[in-house]
């Protein structure tokens, strides 16, 4: 039982365990004040409206993951409706052809963007942002309109649904579903996964060790550009048309999805499963202020600041109690040489790199 | 020959060579760009046109530049513009002529905005970028909960003044702008903050053994950007004559940090340039205006400046000017020796 109550409050599983319990709270909340919410269908219905956001939010789990960040998501996700849309009413390419040159596309445009960030030693914040400026200025460079696909196999594909029970999935959800089992081994079960928590943790000591630094760096952001492009194509299913100002500050939502689901923003610590918890959160605000009805829109803004808020509060008490418990060795309770961790050249205070960061799937 | 090149090497020379190009293209389409009009004794043209839609970016731009400078960021600044506006324009709608008190309204709420901001990050120590992240995405939501999702128009004539009057011949909202430039180069110059400034930004942990109080200077620099970004809700609002919580300043914090790093303030801290700043919101002014003007569809202007980011974070990265210069000299290499070898033959 103590074993497990020191789990808890591990600081690589205590965010993620807040952020479950604030999952389970809400729902309960909305459980008991609202008739109907306590069902298969309003929990399905939060995957199915936020399959797309739940795609980006993995990929930004592993950007985030390594150190860095990725503003460009929600721009990539309006060039991808388009460039279906396009692909399909203009040029009537079948879906199975626009597909994957959409998601090669995608993936390459992410690698670009890491091969400037790694190559060239930009932030990684200056370059997406550019990324974010140039895949909006060329969904507006192609068309101004909004695009509605009319084709028959997207609409198949749309309407498509597989019965669980009770509820039923859509296409998006199951892609979704997919999507996550895939990252989660990734993450946690394959080397290039293991290099991003290294990479993350500290870049320089992955160097030493002899990690294809480079190699890890440019994949994750071209990651992050497949699974937003990914993303807007279940987006465009969603919508099942193409518009160059879709998904305007979802790159925000995924940012806020991912810090709410316990990934530190310094790098090397977080779960892929921590950023689905996350995008529960946002979504179950959204549904609770829809079945309140009389609370405006904008609640939700606000709520997901506050929260936002909170997590990164609780991320720098759990990083000072982590830097605390590093440099006065074991012991938890050795508070007395507290004091001695203001000064970072101390013997024993030396080893920079993160010891929680090396292991991401104990 | 050397005067020249010594006039290349001045920070400031890039900017005013960018500056001077797109007014050459303006001036190539349009003969009379920069020709000044008199009518009913107020200046008009398209420079005075430029100057004054440029003024709330300058002033965002001034904040921005001192917050980079401490190697921080500010994304807020686009929603604390949103809420300015919008406090001034609900204390408005009550009362048309409470001008002062709108005004007051709207710089205390862009403060206290700032001081969120600045606690944050300088005493709560989280990282800028995402201090920051949280007020911008509250920060439209606020707005719109005190405008109540509506767009409030402005009829009160002496706020309409602000951002639309003119003073002395030349629009006010340019002189509100050449006021925020001036004091603030004057803090920075002739007083020791500067320096501070630059310190923190080269060397955080140095400045603060040395003794100076640096978490209250990023503090203040904060403050300072919450306030600026006040001023030009205040003049956004006013020219627009409405406060809308959704739009206002849609985008702005990225025009700022581009106009800053078009400038030459490196985006590592420790070096800025207010001149440079003004210059480098003037080239996005200015190339918006290019753009409507050419009738390249406006949107186009994303993709040009996402180039320009692009080109002068490159221009500014040491390691990417060293890998350039030595794929230009193996090509270079290669074109030279190719004759040679052919010769030979």
């Amino acid at each position: 039982m103590r074993n497990l109550f020191e789990r808890l409050v591990d600081p690589r599983t205590l965010p993620i365990v807040v952020t479950l319990v604030l999952f389970v709270a809400l729902f309960g909340f909305g459980s008991v004040m609202y008739t109907g919410f306590f069902s298969m269908q309003v929990l399905v219905g939060l995957l199915i409206d936020n399959a797309f956001l739940l795609i980006v939010a993995i990929g930004m789990t592993f950007v985030i993951v390594s150190g860095g960040i990725d503003l460009s998501v929600g721009s990539v996700v309006a060039l991808t409706t388009i460039l279906c849309a396009v692909g399909t009413e203009r040029l009537h390419w079948p879906v199975w052809v626009i597909v994957p040159i959409v998601l090669v596309l995608g993936t390459l445009y992410g690698a670009a963007m890491g091969a400037l960030i790694h190559f060239f030693k930009l932030q990684p914040f200056i370059v997406t942002l550019a990324g974010m400026f140039l895949a909006r200025g060329t969904c507006f460079l192609i068309t101004t309109q909004s695009i509605t696909i009319n084709d028959p196999t997207f609409h198949a594909l749309s309407g498509y649904h597989f019965g669980v029970g009770s509820a039923s999935l859509s296409t998006g959800a199951l892609i979704a579903i997919v999507t996550l089992l895939i990252a989660i081994f990734v993450a946690h079960f394959t080397r290039f996964g293991r290099n991003v928590y290294a990479v993350g943790g500290n870049e320089r000591s992955a160097l030493l060790m002899g990690l294809p630094v480079a190699r890890t760096k440019v994949g994750v952001y071209a990651l992050s550009g497949f699974c937003s492009t990914l993303g807007g194509i279940v987006f465009t299913l969603y919508v099942l048309s193409g518009y160059g100002l879709q998904g305007q500050g979802m790159e925000l939502d995924a940012i806020a999805a991912t810090v709410i689901g316990g990934t530190l923003l310094t790098g090397g610590v977080g779960y892929v499963i921590g950023s689905v918890f996350g995008v529960g959160i946002l979504g179950t605000i959204q549904t609770l202020i829809t079945f309140d009805g009389t609370l405006s829109s904008w609640w939700t803004r606000i709520v997901i600041g506050a929260l936002l808020c909170a997590f990164c509060l609780l991320q720098r008490f759990i990083e000072r109690h982590a830097a605390r418990r590093k440099s006065s060795g074991p012991g938890l309770g050795k508070r007395v040489s507290a004091r001695r961790t203001r000064r970072p050249t101390q013997p024993d205070g030396t080893d920079q790199a993160e010891p929680l960061a090396m292991e991401p799937g104990r | 020959m050397r005067v020249f090149k010594a006039a290349l090497q001045h920070p400031l020379a890039w900017p005013c060579l960018t500056l001077v190009l797109l007014v050459l293209l303006d001036l190539t389409h349009n003969a009379n760009f920069l020709s000044l009009s008199m009518l009913d004794g107020h200046l008009f043209g398209a420079p005075i046109d430029i100057l004054n839609r440029a003024a709330p970016l300058v002033l965002v731009s001034l904040g921005m530049t001192l917050v980079i400078a401490t190697r921080g960021i500010d994304i807020s600044v686009g929603a604390v513009v949103a809420i300015a506006g919008a406090a001034a324009a609900t204390i408005l709608a009550d009362d048309p002529h409470a001008v002062g008190e709108a005004l007051i309204a709207a710089l205390t709420v862009g403060v206290l905005a700032g001081m969120w901001n600045g606690v944050l990050v300088a005493f709560v120590g989280m990282q800028p970028i995402i201090a920051t992240l949280i007020l911008m995405v509250a920060g439209r939501g606020v707005a719109q909960l005190l405008t109540g999702g509506q767009i409030i128009p402005i009829g009160s004539p002496g706020y309409l003044f602000v951002g639309g009057g003119y003073l002395a011949r030349m629009p006010c909202s340019v002189w509100v702008a050449m006021c925020g430039i001036a004091l603030t180069a004057l803090l920075m110059n002739r007083t020791a903050l500067g320096l501070f400034i630059r310190a923190i930004g080269i060397n955080p942990v140095a400045t603060r053994l040395v003794g100076l109080r640096s978490g209250a200077i990023v503090f203040g620099v904060y403050t300072f950007s919450g306030l600026t970004a006040a001023i030009a809700g205040i003049l956004a609002s006013s020219n627009v004559r409405s406060a809308d919580g959704n739009n206002a300043g849609l985008l702005l914090e990225l025009d700022a940090i581009l106009a800053v790093t078009l400038g030459g303030t490196s985006l590592l801290g420790g070096r800025f340039s207010l001149a440079g700043t003004v210059l480098g919101a003037l080239i996005i002014q200015t190339l918006t205006y290019t753009t409507y003007s050419i009738g390249v569809p406006p949107e186009a202007t994303l993709v040009v400046k996402a180039a320009v980011v692009l080109v002068v974070s490159v221009v500014q990265s040491a390691t990417a000017r060293t890998v350039l210069v030595r794929h230009l000299r193996r090509a270079f290499a290669g074109v030279s020796k190719r004759p040679i070898t052919e010769a030979a033959k």
